[in-house]
């Protein structure tokens, strides 16, 4: 109740100032006139009476004053005084209070957006329950993390100890994509093959209906589905009564089962729509041939470990798995584990490929926080020196030092808080540009939002600086003398915070310095990287997925042949009516194609050429086409014959190899004529029948040369989906839609994705060299233009301390010439010295980026020549205007000022 | 200034308020002459203090206060004890007295 009384007395207090403030002044007077009245009842005279009461009472206002100081609502009162004193104080100097609030908001707008980003793929848990159990299991080749056959899961799930359960799932990349028939028009619909056990091993469960049994995992099992909640909603309106209805996907009925949850992440492919079965055939294990889906590695496993089971315990037991096959387990060569197996935490493994980028990305952003800060506190120092005079003022009329600490405070709080909101928007506008350039390999994109987290670490890094740099000068400044302060109407010296200041300016350059040099080598390794030749010619080249959609299409009966023939035909029918299009000079298609994202298990064989032995395996890259599909990329024929018509099914199998196989494996003969083996050390010899140049798969900056090339008909599958690569003649975005058309005259049911030239699809390949390289050079232009700010205003502010040393310089003779060279000296003195740490952290700092970089060393000296000549212009030019504005001091006014 | 006026003991003057105006209702002027009164002038009551005390001791709910014409057809703020500050009035005073007793005993136990 007196709390109450108290919160409701304070409010009134506050809003109804005046009452209040009136009712005390009545008060007082009244004691006033009581005492007055006391005294002529004691027979005073009333000029008595009022003597004694004021020599009683003293002066009315201080008592006035003490009074009207109870209470809560007096802090308030003051705090909010100090608030709009310190608004009048930003709205007088609009410049300053401009460039601070900016440059704040940069700071912190750019990393807290950058934390957003970054939080939910390195620091948050996964949203799983106990995710730290959650692991990966990969095939290793290389060193790298590759993909693991059925077989290898099935021996793994059997002979393990440290795992509770584990799963396998398809590597993604279209292969469980499945397109939803009825309901209109036909839809690709991102989906996901996996093992029954796939949501139990993520602990998850559907909202809706039920998870996959294992009795529905079995090859030729009935035919289910799980829905995401998107798709649910989207194309079903969120119908509960979905459940045990029927869908149409590839020509097939499908089951719909379960609809899982909309807060479900799925972290491993974040855009599936749909879950099917594996269903793979357990009988292929023990046929003793290794020819069938189940031996491709082509999966990924994830796996959850037994409570107490730690990291390298598993890691232990699956080394033991691996380099100890038994009989009952065969392995396939490919699938021989011989080189180990990867385990990885799931969120270190989704992490893995953007954690060095996203580290430099993070350095570098706390690096333009820094910049920001360090200018926020320059110009806060530089005003509290112009303002000295002021405190010394208020300290004389009384003011304790505690109070005028409270003003500076909230002033620089004040700044702070409107940075931090600005910063705040920054952030928002941030985040989005961040998740819109982001390349595509970014996981959990799904999860990037301005999170409370990343607001609150706003809100604490504005706190942070508003505090610090309201401290930092009162800590320098308060203890100024008063009688020197106030003696002092303009400054003789160069006082002590100059060197605090000089310190700033040149950690400022040293920082830009340390971001303008990552950003000059991220840039030189791109215009290397986009110069690499990538072995054909991607100018007017068009590319598109082609799929197959159809029972006939799906191998899953024990012969696959029927399948593989009727996909065969298809495509051969589809690429006939391609060409032609009049605008359409050559067309093939192939897999892999080169620079695509298509999936790295597809175009890895192993050949064993027929002088090396069974035991001459090597790993090389293999890719499917059909005729013309060298002459469309633009691969240059280096000896021998293109495959073409002649190769058919009936004919000997034939084969190209690339040059540097050609040169590797027969440094001193004609390769031409010579025979191998595809896929193992049996089966069908392919004689080479010519030579092609080399060239590049994954990206321009991987050199993998080594490649054989077959054709379809001479092959034991047919993959589908394929691309089609396309040569026009004259601009290929313009002959997509006809080329579409064309494949659909065909058959209209099947789908075309990823329609795509291949100029773009090279740019789209250093997406994440590029987006880093955007990054960090929006961060190394506002270092650059924070660090010629942070020189100018140090500059300016000392040229107006040394007003009166220059005037009289100036008496005594220099020449405008001398005092423009002694500011500029000054200026570019501290340049060079920043630029000199700025040397020593970027070189230390480029190694962070060393994988980021192609073509170039870290300390590419030209970078750096050209970093150091940027920087020491742009100080030149911060430092010119106040070095003429000192050249121009008129030493009669500077002087008789004093 | 009187040397053998004391300001009222630190943390007393809550309590002579709250006796003084136990015996009837008054303003702060009345308060702070019936102290002295009473005291035969050993506390002389600063108006300052005694008018923020008031504040305080009206925010607590102990006291009610009321702008009245007075006897002598002035407009004074009147304040006067509610149930609540008779009771805490019985607390201090209590309190008071354990305190006083104690160190009477102390000094008498020097002697």
């Amino acid at each position: 109740m007196s709390l109450l009384r108290h919160i409701s007395r304070g409010l009134r207090g506050l809003f109804i100032q005046g009452s209040k403030d009136a009712e005390i002044a009545a008060e007082v007077q009244q004691y006033f006139d009581e005492a007055v009245a006391a005294g002529i009842e004691r027979g005073l005279t009333r000029d008595e009476a009022e003597r004694v009461a004021r020599a009683e009472i003293g002066n009315l206002a201080p008592v006035r004053e003490q009074v009207r100081s109870y209470g809560w609502e007096n802090a308030v009162r003051t705090w909010m005084m100090d608030l709009r004193y310190a608004m009048r104080q930003l709205r007088r100097n609009r410049g300053f209070a401009a460039v601070s609030v900016i440059t704040l908001a940069l700071g912190i707008g750019a990393s807290t957006a950058i934390f957003s980003v970054v939080n939910p793929i390195l620091l948050s848990p996964l949203p799983y329950p106990s995710p730290s159990r959650l692991m990966m299991i990969w095939n290793t080749y290389q060193g790298a993390r590759f993909e693991l056959s059925f077989a290898t899961y099935r021996e793994l799930l059997a002979r393990n100890r440290s795992f509770e359960s584990m799963a396998v799932f398809d590597s993604g990349d279209g292969l469980g994509n499945a397109t939803l028939q009825g309901n209109g028009l036909p839809e690709r619909l991102e989906g996901q093959r996996v093992s029954w056990n796939y949501f139990q091993v993520l602990g998850v469960s559907p909202s809706l209906g039920r998870d996959f049994q294992a009795s529905e995992d079995i090859f030729h099992g009935p035919k289910v589905a799980i829905l995401s909640d998107r798709l649910w909603q989207r194309k079903f309106q969120g119908d509960p009564r979905m459940i045990g209805r029927s869908i149409r996907l590839d020509g097939e009925n499908y089951t719909v089962i379960g609809i899982m949850p909309r807060s479900f992440d799925n972290v491993l492919q974040p855009t599936t729509e749909i879950w099917m079965p594996e269903q793979f055939d357990v009988s292929q294990l023990t046929s003793g041939s290794f020819k069938s889906w189940e031996w491709i590695n082509h999966l990924h496993i994830v796996g959850r470990l037994k409570t107490g089971v730690t990291h390298s315990q598993a890691v232990r037991d699956l080394a033991q798995i691996a380099s100890t096959p038994i009989a009952e387990f065969p392995r396939p060569d490919w699938g021989s584990l011989k080189q180990g197996l990867i385990l990885e935490s799931l969120q270190d493994d989704l992490a893995q490929t953007i954690k060095p980028t996203l580290l430099a990305i993070m350095a570098a952003v706390v690096m333009v926080l820094l910049v920001a800060c360090v200018n926020v506190v320059n110009l806060l120092l530089a005003r509290h020196t112009q303002r000295e005079g002021e405190f010394a003022v208020r300290t004389a009329l009384g003011a304790s030092r505690g109070r005028v600490l409270r003003q500076l405070v909230t002033e620089t709080l004040l700044l702070a808080v409107l940075g931090g909101l600005a910063g705040i928007a920054v952030a928002f506008a941030g985040v989005r540009a961040l998740v819109s350039l982001s390349p595509p390999g970014l996981p959990r994109i799904e999860a990037i939002s301005l999170d409370p987290a990343a607001l609150g670490f706003a809100l604490a890094v504005t706190t942070v600086i508003g505090l610090l740099t309201g401290l930092f000068p009162v800590v320098g400044g308060s203890r100024t003398e008063l009688n020197r302060a106030l003696s002092r109407s303009s400054g003789r010296t160069a006082g002590g915070r100059g060197v605090a200041l000089r310190a700033l300016v040149v950690t400022q350059v040293a920082l830009a310095m340390i971001l303008l040099v990552s950003t000059g080598l991220l840039l030189h390794s791109m215009r290397r990287l986009l110069n690499v030749d990538p072995g054909f010619n991607p100018n007017h080249l068009l590319t598109m997925v082609v799929h197959t959609s159809g029972p006939e299409y799906l191998p899953v009966s024990q012969d696959p042949r029927p399948a593989f023939a009727a996909r065969f035909r298809f495509y051969q029918q589809a690429i006939e009516a391609v060409r032609r299009i009049p605008a359409v000079r050559e067309a093939g298609f192939g897999i892999p194609l080169p620079l695509s994202d298509d999936p790295s298990f597809l175009g890895q064989a192993d050949v064993q050429f027929e002088k090396d032995g069974p035991r001459g395996v090597r790993r090389s890259l293999r890719f499917g086409i059909s005729p013309q599909f060298c002459q469309a990329m633009g691969i240059p024929l280096r000896s021998g014959r293109f495959l073409d018509e002649r190769d058919k099914a009936s004919a000997p199998f034939s084969a190209l190899i690339s040059e540097s196989l050609a040169r590797n494996e027969f440094p001193h003969e004609d390769p031409l004529g010579k025979r191998f083996h595809l896929g193992g050390t049996e089966g069908a010899w392919y004689t080479v029948v010519g030579i092609v140049g080399d060239i590049k798969r994954t990206s321009l900056a991987v050199n993998e040369p080594e490649a054989v090339y077959t054709d379809f008909r001479q092959s034991w599958a047919v993959e589908s989906p394929l691309s089609f690569v396309i040569r026009t003649s004259g601009d290929p975005a313009l002959v997509a839609n006809a080329v579409k058309n064309a494949i659909w005259s065909v058959d209209p049911n099947q789908p075309i994705v990823r329609v795509i030239t291949m100029e773009r699809m090279i740019v789209s390949s250093e997406a994440e060299r590029r987006f880093v390289l955007i990054l960090f050079a929006a961060f190394g232009s506002v270092a650059l233009v924070l660090a010629a700010v942070g020189i100018y205003g140090v500059l300016s502010g000392s040229v107006n301390d040394r007003m009166r040393e220059i005037g009289v310089r100036a008496a005594l003779g220099a020449s405008r010439r001398d005092i423009l060279e002694l500011i500029l000296r000054d200026g570019l003195y501290l340049a060079a010295v920043g630029m000199c740490i700025g040397l020593a952290g970027a070189a230390a700092s480029s190694q962070i980026m060393q994988s980021l970089l192609f073509g170039i060393s870290r300390l590419d000296p030209l970078t750096y020549v050209g970093v150091l000549l940027l920087l020491t212009a742009v100080a030149a030019i911060a430092c010119a205007a106040p070095a003429w504005r000192a050249s121009r001091v008129d030493p009669s006014v500077t002087l008789r000022a004093e | 200034m009187n040397d053998s006026n004391t300001d009222v003991i630190q943390g007393t003057l809550d309590m002579l308020i709250l006796k003084t105006l136990s015996l009837e209702p008054m303003h702060g002027f009345g308060i702070s002459r019936r102290v002295e009164q009473i005291t035969r002038g050993v506390f002389k009551v600063n108006p300052g203090s005694l008018l923020t005390a008031l504040q305080r001791l009206e925010r607590a709910g102990w006291l009610d206060a009321e702008w009245k014409q007075t006897e002598n057809s002035r407009r004074a703020k009147i304040y006067s004890l509610t149930r609540a500050g008779r009771k805490q009035l019985e607390v201090e005073a209590a309190d008071w007295n354990r305190r006083a007793g104690a160190i009477a005993r102390l000094l008498k136990a020097e002697i």
